[in-house]
């Protein structure tokens, strides 16, 4: 028997029953409501809601914030791939991307306009801005980005087959898709600056040793090291998600070829990454430390957050993945590469985690104490609604939206 | 983000910052005008479709 | 600002004093000492060596008003907080704040604290009576911070202009910390003036300032003779702090 919501699916593709579908998202869901219920209390209440204190001003919602824009990095380094470098093969793996890419970033966008304590004062940094902060500059290029993304899905939904029926919008998505390489262009410019400037805010925080960074004129090391890292490991998350979808739906989405390509050119930038990462710290623990009249592993005494942050973030989760995606044997073989993006993925949250959390919980005054944080129900609320989101947004585009244009092809 | 904006203090480095931000805000603008004008056109039939595939 | 550590007895009335003037927020339950609104924080330092060599000693903290490329100012995305090129002092505009505590971040001397809740002054016992009309009280989502009293500042400055100056007098404008210290620890004035009594202090060889190495230019400096202090005001590598030998007699 057919399922019930048939005339939506994408032409000739297999789905499963709606009520398996609707059980299938009812975690999704749960997560969703979690996320609502402790939205509703921290708009509310106030961010007292949460454990972060004077101590912690940035917490796991950065972390989550950070994390999912980096990942989510695989949708304008794929469209700059496609569009602007003219990798054709890539068509057939940039509509999810994109929808990845658009998850990650309206996810983020909307966290922090709970995590900001005034949201209804967010316009402000537009109006007020200092042009010089770091902060202002992912502010204006995630808020147009954000756009952007949303200008590139909107084809992909106007090519649902019904929507596909109504004339003026099968028109207006064909011609949005026909000028795309113009978007994909400025949301390359437009990432590649926010993307860069989110590691820029560490870097200039010249009064935390544990941050700051030298570098090129406005913009410190971490700014390029993050534009790399992001581009070396969104890549991979956009692989990790389709081949997560091709498990669960027990299909071939994406051709060989597409996967190897991305896998290749983030095999390239990972080692680059690592390897400017390795000067960097480099620099920073033999130059900048002592500089401010600290060793290393001053760094590293303080609660959970030991020198195996270090070992973790650099060694296994970034040597390790840059060695097995380097050797095209191991790149090619699934489920090393699975493993090799897994860890690639990894290594860049605990980037992320390592810059937010472990930088704040470091005292700098000689006579300061530690103090630890671990986040309320709520906290954990919001950053996994997030999780919800992603995968709701994206189940229903895979069943009711051309997302991997090869399916028919390869599922004959 | 305007001059009118309250303690408004020129800086040569509004003129990068906030340039390329309407540039791009204008790129994006026009990218969507065009596409929507073009749709018009489509429809009221002052432009023939062209048959589109990817 | 200078203050002199020797003198400090860790009473606390800089606090009180601080906190009673900017109209600070309390909390029926003020144990949260990582969520507490507090300007001036008071440090309490010991000496790592078993008795009875054991030394106690304070670190009053305001805000130390960076001067060169000030940490917060910087980083704030919305021009809500700004350095006064005229008098050095770090303001802090709390209807423009959005809260996104980048500042906080960025501050190493967790000079700025984030009003967690409304702010709360408990009807009927008295204390919205004490509330100073000079300072505007503070929403929650904000981020807030010591202005070395720029209300007094202002007050001070339209008293002269009334009679016909245009420079304040030394002591015309202090802190209400400064004028609460029972031990008259802290000494305020102008740094750049050679006849302010603070431009003298700074010149001792034992004043000294909170994290200089890392550039912030603090305007507040420290005094103490005694080594160990000195030394817990920043950070060194082994062997690199160097004691003032005691002037001979």
């Amino acid at each position: 028997m057919q399922p019930f919501d048939v005339a939506l699916f994408p032409e000739n593709a297999k789905r499963c029953s709606l009520k398996l579908f609707i059980a299938w998202t009812i975690p999704w869901v749960v997560l969703l409501l979690w996320g609502l219920v402790s939205a509703v209390l921290c708009l509310w209440k106030g961010l007292n809601q949460t454990n972060m204190t004077d101590y912690f001003a940035f917490a796991l919602w950065i972390v989550f914030d950070l994390a999912v824009i980096a990942l989510g990095a695989g949708a304008f380094f794929t469209g700059f791939l496609t569009y602007i470098i003219g990798k054709k093969e890539l068509k057939d793996i940039i509509n999810a991307a994109v929808l990845i890419g658009f998850i990650c970033y309206s996810g983020a966008v909307a966290m922090l306009g709970i995590d900001i304590g005034q949201p209804l004062r967010g316009w402000f940094i537009f109006w007020h801005v200092n042009v010089h902060s770091m902060l202002a500059e992912v502010s204006f290029c995630i808020t147009a980005y954000l756009i952007v993304l949303l200008i590139e899905y909107i084809p992909i939904i106007l090519e649902n087959r019904q929507i596909q029926r109504v004339r003026e919008l099968k028109y207006f998505g064909n011609n949005l898709h026909e000028i795309m390489a113009m978007f994909a262009a400025t949301g390359t410019f437009l990432s590649f600056f926010h993307q860069g400037s989110l590691g820029g805010l560490f870097g200039v925080m010249y009064a935390r040793p544990f941050d700051f960074r030298g570098g090129f004129y406005v913009w410190p090391w971490t700014f390029f090291l993050f534009v790399l890292s992001a581009i070396a490991a969104g890549p991979c998350f956009t692989i990790l998600c389709t081949k997560l979808t091709e498990f669960i739906s027990r299909k071939k989405l994406v051709p060989d070829r597409a996967v190897q390509t991305l896998a290749k050119i983030s095999a390239g930038l990972t080692c680059l990454y690592v390897g400017l990462k390795i000067i960097d710290t480099l620099v920073w623990a033999y130059k900048l430390t002592p500089k401010a009249g600290l060793t290393l592993m001053d760094y590293y005494r303080e609660g959970p957050y030991g020198i195996w942050l270090l070992i973790a973030e650099i060694g296994i989760c970034g040597v390790l993945p840059a060695i097995l995606l380097i050797i095209p044997k191991v790149r090619e073989h699934n489920g090393w590469l699975v493993v090799a993006c897994l860890l690639n993925c990894t290594g860049i949250v605990l980037n992320r985690f390592v810059f937010t959390v472990v930088s704040l919980a470091i005292p700098v005054m000689p006579f300061d104490r530690f103090v630890s944080y671990w986040p309320t129900w709520q906290e954990w609320g919001i950053a996994l609604a997030l999780v919800g989101y992603g995968f709701l947004l994206f189940s229903l585009s895979y069943r009711y939206l051309p997302l991997f244009p090869k399916e028919r092809e390869l599922n004959p | 983000m305007f001059p009118f904006c309250f303690e408004w203090k020129w800086d040569p480095d509004h003129f990068i910052f906030l340039g390329f931000l309407y540039l791009v805000l204008i790129i994006v603008g026009t990218g969507l005008g065009v596409a929507f004008l073009k749709t018009a056109a489509q429809v009221l039939g002052f432009m023939r479709e062209r048959h589109f595939d990817h | 600002m200078v203050i002199d550590l020797d003198k400090c007895t860790g009473c606390g009335t800089c606090m009180v004093a601080c906190a009673h003037e900017n109209n600070l927020s309390v909390r029926p339950d003020e144990s949260d000492i990582q969520r507490k609104l507090t300007w001036m924080r008071l440090y309490k330092i010991t000496k790592d060596e078993p008795y009875p060599k054991t030394e106690v000693s304070y670190f009053p903290r305001p805000c130390m008003q960076c001067d060169h490329h000030t940490p917060c100012v910087s980083v704030c995305p919305a021009t809500a907080t700004d350095y006064d090129i005229n008098t050095g002092i770090v303001s802090q505009i709390y209807t423009r704040c959005i809260g996104c505590r980048y500042c906080m971040a960025a501050c190493p001397y967790h000079a700025r604290v984030f009003n967690w809740w409304d702010g709360y002054f408990p009807r009927g016992k008295g204390l919205e009576n004490y509330l100073s009309p000079e300072v505007s009280v503070r929403m929650r989502g904000v981020v807030e911070k010591c202005t070395f009293c720029h209300h007094r500042l202002m007050r001070a400055k339209s008293k002269a202009y009334a009679e016909g100056r245009r420079e304040l007098e030394e002591g015309e404008y202090v802190t209400a910390c400064t004028e609460a210290c029972p031990a008259k620890a802290i000494t305020f004035g102008d740094l750049n003036n050679p006849e302010h009594k603070v431009h003298q202090l700074i010149k001792s060889p034992y004043a000294f300032r909170l994290l200089e190495r890392l550039g912030t230019e603090p305007k507040v400096y420290y005094l103490s003779k005694k080594d160990w202090v000195r030394k817990m005001g920043d950070n060194y590598l082994p062997g690199e702090f160097k004691p003032v030998t005691p002037p001979k007699a």
